[in-house]
C-alpha cells in the first residue's frame, strides 16, 4: 500500500475551489498583457482596465482541456519525468544568486563554474529526476543570466530541466536553445525537455511578463509550471486556508489564460507559497506552515486531477546543520507522502538566498528515505512470516535464507556513506564525509550524450548572443570546447 | 587447473551457489587435481575477493553468507579427500569464538566463524552465553592462537573484560591473542580492557586475525 498524507478533507477542498472561483469573478484578477486580456475578453470575461473578471464556466472549460498527464524527456528522448497522478520527482532549487563556498563556508556570488559543478553532481544522483537552472551565474551580464544557465545545464546534463525566463525576450532565446538541443521545434513539442516556471505576483496579479510567458509557452508546446507564491499575512490572507484559496485562484486564472492561448497545452499546478514570520519579517521556507501550505495547495490541484509542483526541501539555516536536516528532511518526507509530481528546492539554504552542492548531496539522502517510505510496506507474498518460520523453525537463521538474500534489496534502502552508519568513512565528521562524496560523484560524472553537430550549434548560438551584449569570453566555454572534441 | 575451471569455481563462490561449488570440487578431484591446489587456486582467492567486496559495501551480509556457504560446501568435498591422501592442509591458525556470559546474540560471531573457516582457520565456536571459565577451559583444551569474544549489548560487553582478566588469573593470557567485537565495541574499549585487537565487522575480524598471527610468526 502506498502511504498517503491528506491535510485537507474533501469538504475543505471543495470550499477552497468554490472560493477561488468566486475570487476570479470578484475582485477578478489583474492581467498585464494586452494579448492575454484580448484572449479573456474574446472568451467572455469582463475586462475593465487591466482587471479581468473570469466567469466560473470559462475557468472550468480551461480546466477541462488541461492534460492530466504529460512527460518531460531526457536528452536521449526517454520519458524521464511523469507529471500527473501520484508520481513524485525532485529537482534542485532554482535561480539562486549565491553559493555556499565549500572552502570558506561563507556565501559568495555564484559563478558559472559553481553551476557546472552542481549540474555534474545532480547528474550522478538518481534521486534527482530533473536538473534545474539552479544558479544565476554572476560572471555573465544579467541580461543573459537566464538563458546562459540553461545553456550550461543542457551542455552538461542529459536530464530534463526545470527552468524559467527572466523576461519575455529571453524566453524566446531559451526556447531557441531548447529547439537547437532537441533538433527542431517539432521534436521539442513532441518530447519537451524542459518545463518553465511562471510566477504570478501575489495577490491575484498576472503581470505583463508572466501572462505573456504563459501565452508563448502554450503556443510553443513547452510545458508551463505555475509558481504561485502567496505570502501568508503579507501578500495573502494570514490563514493557511485563505492563502491556499488565493493560490488556487492565481492558478485557475493562469490556466485560463494559458488554455485560451492553446487548449490542451501542458501546464502544472504549482507554487512556492510561504508564511511571513511575524517575529522577524522573514519568509521561512523551512517552517512547518510553509510546508503545510505547499501540501494543501498541491492537494487542491490533485483534487482537480492536475499535475502538481511544490517548493520544499529547502532550509532557512545558513549552514548544513541540524536545523537544515530537520527542515529539509521533514518537508521531503511530507511532500513525497502527498504525491507531489515535482518538488523543487533541494540544496537551498538561508531563505532561498544560498545554494550548496554539499546540501544537495545531503538532501539526496532525505529523498532516498522518502522514496523508500512511499514504496510502503509490501507483503511480498501470500504468507507474511509463517512460510519463513516453516523454513527456519526456532533456529533463527534468517540471514542464511535464500529469501533474505533475494528480498533484502527491496526491503532496505542503502544510503551513501554520507549517512553515519558506523562505516570507516562515517568516523569522519559530516563535512569530511560530504567532501569525500562530492569528489566521488564528480569522478563518476559522465558527460551528456549529445551529437557533436548540436553542440557546435549551441556554442555558435551562445557566442553570437554573448558578443551581442558585449561579452568577449564565455565563462565555462573552455571546458565546453574541450567537451566538444 | 585450467583457467576456465578456476573461473567457474570463483564464480560459484561469488554467486553463492553451494551445489555448483561442490560439484566443481568433485569434478576437479575426479580429474586428479590435488585438493590443496583446488582450494588454494580455486576457492580461497574467491573468498578473499568477496571479503573485499563486502568491505567496500559492494555486496551485503546475506550475499557474503551465501558465498561462505558455497565455500563451505566445496570444503566439505575437499577436506575428506585431503585426509584420504594424507596431505591434510595445515590450518592457518586456530580460533576459539564465543559470545559473552548473559548475551545470546549469535549472528555476528557466527559470521566471523564462517569467514575464518572459509579463510582456512580451524574454528571452535563455543556458542552464546559463554562464561569466562568456559573460555579459559577451551583455551587450555584447544591451545588456540586467538580467542574472539563477542558482545552485542553494552551490559554484556563488560564480560569481555572478565574473560581477559580470567585468562590472566589462570596464567593463560600470554599464550593467546584476544580479540573483541560486537556492535557497541570500539577500538578505545578494546585498548582499555587490554585486548589485542578489535574488528568493526566480520571482514575486519578476519584481517585482524591474519595480521595478529603474521606478527606473532615474525616475533617467533
Amino acid at each position: 500500500m502506498r502511504p498517503k498524507l491528506q491535510l485537507l478533507d474533501s469538504a475543505t477542498v471543495e470550499r477552497v475551489i468554490a472560493e477561488a472561483f468566486q475570487l476570479l469573478q470578484s475582485p477578478g484578477i489583474k492581467v498585464g498583457s494586452a494579448g492575454a486580456l484580448d484572449l479573456l475578453k474574446a472568451a467572455g470575461a469582463k475586462v475593465n482596465d487591466s482587471i479581468s473578471q473570469i466567469p466560473r464556466s470559462l475557468a472550468e472549460d480551461a480546466l477541462a482541456s488541461v492534460p492530466r498527464r504529460f512527460y518531460l524527456y531526457d536528452g536521449t528522448g526517454n520519458a524521464a519525468v511523469a507529471y500527473g497522478g501520484d508520481a513524485v520527482h525532485f529537482d534542485p532549487g532554482s535561480s539562486c544568486l549565491n553559493i555556499l563556498d565549500p572552502r570558506t563556508q561563507k556565501p559568495r556570488p555564484a559563478l558559472s563554474a559553481d553551476l557546472i559543478r552542481m549540474v555534474q553532481v545532480a547528474e550522478t544522483l538518481p534521486q534527482f529526476a530533473a536538473q534545474s537552472t539552479a544558479m544565476v551565474c554572476n560572471d555573465v551580464p544579467s541580461t543573459m543570466g537566464d538563458w546562459y544557465r540553461l545553456l550550461l545545464v543542457l551542455w552538461y546534463s542529459n536530464k530534463p530541466v526545470v527552468t524559467g525566463a527572466f523576461s519575455t525576450a529571453t524566453l524566446q532565446t531559451m526556447l531557441e536553445l531548447l529547439t537547437l538541443a532537441s533538433g527542431g521545434s517539432d521534436n521539442l513539442r513532441r518530447k519537451p525537455r524542459a518545463v518553465f516556471d511562471v510566477c504570478p505576483s501575489p495577490p491575484l496579479n498576472w503581470s505583463d511578463f508572466a501572462s505573456e510567458n504563459l501565452i508563448q509557452l502554450a503556443r510553443s508546446g513547452v510545458p508551463a509550471e505555475i509558481v504561485s507564491m502567496p505570502l501568508a499575512g503579507a501578500t495573502a490572507p494570514v490563514t493557511l486556508a485563505g492563502s491556499i484559496v488565493q493560490h488556487a485562484a492565481e492558478c485557475l486564472g493562469g490556466i485560463t489564460i494559458h488554455q485560451l492561448a492553446c487548449p490542451g497545452a501542458p501546464i502544472v499546478w504549482g507554487g512556492a507559497p510561504a508564511i511571513l514570520d511575524m517575529s522577524t519579517g522573514n519568509t521561512p521556507m523551512g517552517s512547518i506552515e510553509t510546508t503545510m501550505l505547499n501540501l494543501g495547495c498541491a492537494e487542491v490541484g490533485k483534487s482537480l486531477g492536475l499535475p502538481t509542483h511544490g517548493y520544499m526541501v529547502a532550509s532557512d539555516s545558513r549552514f548544513l546543520d541540524a536545523q537544515a536536516g530537520l527542515e529539509s528532511g521533514g518537508s521531503t518526507l511530507l511532500g513525497a507522502l502527498t504525491g507531489i509530481n515535482m518538488i523543487s528546492g533541494a540544496g537551498m539554504l538561508d531563505f532561498l538566498a544560498c545554494h550548496s552542492v554539499e546540501k544537495l548531496i545531503f538532501d539526496a539522502e532525505a529523498i532516498g528515505y522518502a522514496q523508500r517510505l512511499i514504496a510502503g510496506i509490501d507483503p511480498r507474498g501470500e504468507s507474511l512470516a509463517v512460510d519463513t518460520f516453516t523454513q527456519v523453525g526456532l533456529g533463527g537463521e534468517f540471514l542464511k535464507l535464500k529469501e533474505t538474500r533475494v528480498l533484502f534489496h527491496r526491503e532496505q534502502h542503502f544510503p551513501s556513506a554520507v549517512i553515519d552508519r558506523a562505516t570507516d568513512v562515517a568516523q569522519l565528521g559530516i563535512d569530511s564525509r560530504l567532501k569525500t562524496r562530492v569528489a566521488e560523484l564528480l569522478a563518476n560524472y559522465q558527460p551528456a550524450e549529445m551529437a557533436p553537430a548540436i553542440r557546435e550549434q549551441l556554442l555558435a548560438f551562445a557566442i553570437q548572443r554573448a558578443y551581442a551584449v558585449g561579452l568577449s569570453e564565455l565563462p565555462g566555454v573552455a571546458e565546453m570546447m574541450a567537451g566538444c572534441q | 587447473m585450467q583457467s576456465q575451471t578456476i573461473a567457474a569455481m570463483r564464480q560459484s563462490v561469488i554467486d553463492g551457489t553451494a551445489e555448483i561449488a561442490a560439484d566443481l570440487a568433485k569434478t576437479a578431484i575426479q580429474d586428479g587435481t590435488p585438493p590443496l591446489e583446488i582450494i588454494d587456486t580455486g576457492y580461497v582467492p574467491a573468498m578473499e575477493f568477496v571479503g573485499e567486496q563486502f568491505a567496500q559495501h559492494k555486496i551485503f551480509l546475506p550475499d557474503m553468507l551465501a558465498c561462505a556457504e558455497a565455500m563451505k560446501a566445496a570444503m566439505n568435498v575437499l577436506e575428506p579427500e585431503l585426509k584420504r591422501q594424507g596431505t591434510e592442509r595445515a590450518a592457518a591458525g586456530t580460533v576459539v569464538l564465543g559470545t559473552t556470559k548473559g548475551d545470546i546474540h549469535e549472528i555476528g560471531k557466527a559470521l566471523v566463524g564462517t569467514l575464518l573457516t572459509a579463510h582456512g582457520y580451524r574454528v571452535y565456536d563455543l556458542g552464546v552465553d559463554v562464561s569466562a571459565e568456559q573460555f579459559a577451559n577451551k583455551v587450555r583444551e584447544y591451545r588456540p592462537d586467538v580467542v574472539g569474544v563477542s558482545a552485542l549489548l553494552t551490559t554484556t560487553m563488560r564480560g569481555q573484560k572478565t574473560v581477559i582478566e580470567n585468562l590472566v588469573l589462570e596464567g593463560l593470557r600470554d599464550q593467546v591473542k584476544v580479540i573483541v567485537g560486537g556492535a557497541p565495541v570500539t577500538r578505545q574499549w578494546a585498548e582499555e580492557i587490554g585486548a589485542d585487537g578489535y574488528g568493526k565487522d566480520a571482514v575486519a575480524a578476519v584481517a585482524l586475525v591474519q595480521k595478529l598471527l603474521q606478527r606473532e610468526a615474525v616475533a617467533k
